[in-house]
């Protein structure tokens, strides 16, 4: 059985998977081979390793040093299961990250595979070209960007506090959802160190071209950033309301430009 | 006071009653990810074996978490109904697993106050699946607001009609389709994105516009923070149903910003409001294994009798709906397919047996081990044992909150295996509107009237 138009035109409204139609108590077929395919990029997207070397490529060319580093959790399985291991770093990228660490620094910025590789690779090169030539615009001193694998969020505290950063941004491959498996978060903390909690964060999430595009999260995280430096804090007190500035002639430029 | 077991050679020994329960626990990474699970698979059989000879009497007098550190703790063992618990005071957890497989329904309601979470607990953790799916089939819950949810051989469905922004036309759109399909007579409810009043009160208007134009013997719902409902409430908004996430701790309610109180001022002010046509039960809450552990609120007791405490919570507010999320927490709590289908059991298992009307959203996440295999696998096994309501979702795909539930095709599919009819008031509804036979049966092109009372939209 199908619909007829006017059950299309409600599909229109909405993103949700709604006037399938059915076969019986069943999909059609090719509903059941739609989601089965949805379901599999997501899949891919959480066992996709990150390909580190080339992230770390694709940064570098935008004038960025890197380095990498490697959590705790030492395969897939094990970070699925285990968070906590996922947001330490292991012994051997703390020691180099240490020996890494100059003079302090504004910002230190996280690129983590999280629960989608395909969402960093998609989109971090992205972000991080659109925000660029606002960092170099607000003079902060930058630390190394970290290219970081079987990471959580957490994983930055740690980042942050070893490159002595005032702030860090961890941009993080997010839990895939079916209709989402590219969709990059950003999580930005002041006074990164180990125990840090999320209230104590602010995040953009839905980072990708069919959501919040690249150009728009580089503008608010750096409008976050600025606000996080001179206001010294990050969480639920910091309210994003760079959407202020996007109704002005700033944002307009921004959007423009 | 410790416990120990003699397999051969080796004697296991546990310091106490939670660390017994803990290790009894049928394998799953949350109790691994707290440390609390056992370290062998014999270690765990020989836990089950000691914790069968446990007397029920002793688990009632042994508190997981003290009483004077937990109004959870506090609401079981004030709330005890000791003349329901002398029928089954002399058993021991081997014994009362027997006792439950032979039980009348009548038996079960009867000792169902008398049940605690920890013996529910204590007892699903020596039962196989079979034994969870039928003991919970006995044992039926019957709630009411303007419908009749729960009764033998019926299943409800919540129409779950999110949307990621929130769009009025997107959430009617669903809730049309959903209804065309014959979903919504557990509620109509939406999780929104936001929790502002401001956004609530659009949707709670939109919800009873869409029912009462209808006529549907339904209720709606918006799954935002209790406190939000109380503002609405206050402001003299419709609220048919009362939403909140609980935990079985008191911390971990903490963790959700919710008290018992606030939670007993709301139950209160949503009475007053006398929504119902067919009864009173008013509230309705979800709740899940991991949450405790999650929000470092979990006394070092195993996810699975905290989850049980949960619905000690719920209990005590007369809910008309209750489920538990089972697979949304993800990976690090149930790792895949079989630890989630167990889970789903045991959770209905426990919910039923102490009298609360437990549903379950039968769902995971994509970075848990699992798929629409699995979730076929728990739905039809919750339908032999008689679960209360499931979600529908449309296509099982939830764009707001980023998970896989049941869909509007999947209650049919269970009906149509099951022979399961829907609320009787509900029925009768979709019968009169000219959506299904008088069978239930969806009937070719019965969506016209839904379609006909939307034109703006549809057009």
């Amino acid at each position: 059985m199908s619909r007829d138009d006017p059950w299309q035109r409600l599909a229109g409204l909405t993103p949700a998977r709604i006037a399938l139609g059915r076969a019986g108590a069943g999909l059609p077929t090719r509903e059941v081979l739609r989601f089965g395919l949805a379901h599999a990029q997501a899949r891919d997207a959480v066992h996709t390793p990150l390909d580190a070397d080339d992230m770390r490529t694709g940064i570098a060319a935008l004038g960025f040093e890197t380095l990498p580093a490697a959590s705790a959790a030492p395969d897939r399985a094990t970070y699925l299961r285990r968070p906590d291991l996922g947001r330490r770093l292991d012994e051997a990228s703390a020691a180099s990250l240490a020996a890494a660490a100059r003079d302090p620094v504004d910002l230190a910025l996280v690129v983590a595979d999280g629960l989608s590789a395909r969402a960093v690779h998609e989109g971090a090169v992205p972000l991080l070209t659109a925000l660029k030539p606002a960092l170099t615009g607000s003079g902060w001193r930058l630390a190394p960007v970290v290219v970081a694998t079987q990471a959580r969020v957490a994983l930055g505290d740690a980042v942050g506090a070893l490159l002595k950063a005032r702030a860090v941004a961890v941009l993080i491959g997010e839990r895939p959802g079916l209709s989402s498996p590219d969709s990059l978060g950003i999580y930005l903390t002041f006074d990164p160190r180990p125990g840090r909690t999320d209230a104590e964060r602010n995040c953009l999430s839905n980072v990708r071209a069919a959501g919040l595009a690249p150009d728009l999260a580089a503008f608010k995280l750096h409008w976050l950033i600025d606000q996080a430096l001179n206001r010294r804090l990050t969480g639920v007190a910091l309210k994003d309301e760079s959407d202020r500035l996007l109704a002005g002639s700033a944002g307009r430029e921004v959007l423009e430009g | 006071m410790s416990y120990r077991h003699v397999v051969g050679p080796r004697t296991f020994v546990f310091a106490d009653l939670a660390e017994l329960m803990a290790k009894a626990s049928p394998p799953r990474s949350g109790d691994r990810l707290a440390g609390l699970a056992a370290g062998s698979a014999e270690e765990c059989v020989a836990a089950r074996w000691c914790l069968a000879e446990v007397p029920l009497t002793e688990i009632l007098a042994r508190p997981l978490i003290p009483y004077e550190a937990d109004d959870v703790t506090r609401l079981i063992l004030d709330s005890h109904d000791a003349a329901a618990f002398a029928r089954i005071a002399h058993l021991t957890v081997g014994d009362f697993r027997e006792f439950l497989l032979t039980a009348s329904s009548g038996t079960l309601a009867a000792i169902a106050p008398g049940v605690t979470p920890e013996i529910a607990a204590a007892v699903s953790k020596i039962m196989r699946n079979q034994d969870l799916i039928l003991v919970a089939r006995k044992a039926r819950v019957v709630t009411r607001l303007r419908n009749t949810i729960g009764l033998p051989g019926t299943l409800a469905v919540r129409l779950q009609p999110n949307h990621p922004s929130d769009d009025p036309a997107g959430i009617t759109a669903s809730i049309l389709d959903g209804l065309a399909y014959g979903c919504g007579d557990a509620c109509i409810g939406i999780n929104p994105v936001s929790d502002s009043v401001q956004g609530l009160t659009g949707l709670l208007h939109l919800l009873a516009e869409l029912i009462d134009g209808f006529g549907i013997p339904t209720q709606g719902c918006v799954l935002t923070h209790v406190t939000t409902t109380l503002e609405a409430m206050n402001r003299g908004v419709p609220v048919d149903l009362v939403f909140q996430s609980i935990a079985g701790t008191q911390a971990a309610n903490a963790s959700f910003g919710v008290t018992l109180s606030v939670l007993k001022e709301a139950h209160e002010a949503a009475l007053a409001l006398k929504r119902g046509t067919v009864g009173d039960n008013v509230m309705y809450f979800e709740t899940g294994q991991g949450s405790a552990l999650s929000a470092d609120a979990h006394h070092g007791i195993d996810q699975q009798t905290l989850e049980a405490r949960a619905y000690a919570v719920a209990r005590a507010f007369r809910p008309l709906l209750v489920n538990t999320v089972v697979g949304f927490i993800g990976p690090e709590y149930l790792y895949d397919g079989k630890e989630i289908i167990r889970a789903g059991l045991e959770d209905h298992f426990c919910g039923k047996l102490m009298g609360v009307p437990l549903g379950v959203d039968v769902c995971y996440t994509n970075h848990a081990e699992a798929d629409q295999d699995d979730m076929d696998t728990l739905l039809t096994l919750l339908g032999a044992a008689g679960v209360t309501y499931v979600m529908g979702v449309p296509g099982a795909d939830d764009v707001m909150l980023n998970y896989q539930s049941t869909s509007f095709h999947d209650q049919l599919y269970l009906r149509e295996v099951m022979g399961l009819t829907r609320a009787p008031e509900f029925a009768e509804w979709l019968a009169r509107i000219g959506l299904t036979d008088a069978h239930g049966a969806l009937l070719p092109g019965g969506g016209a009237p839904l379609l006909a009372a939307a034109p703006g939209l549809a057009a």
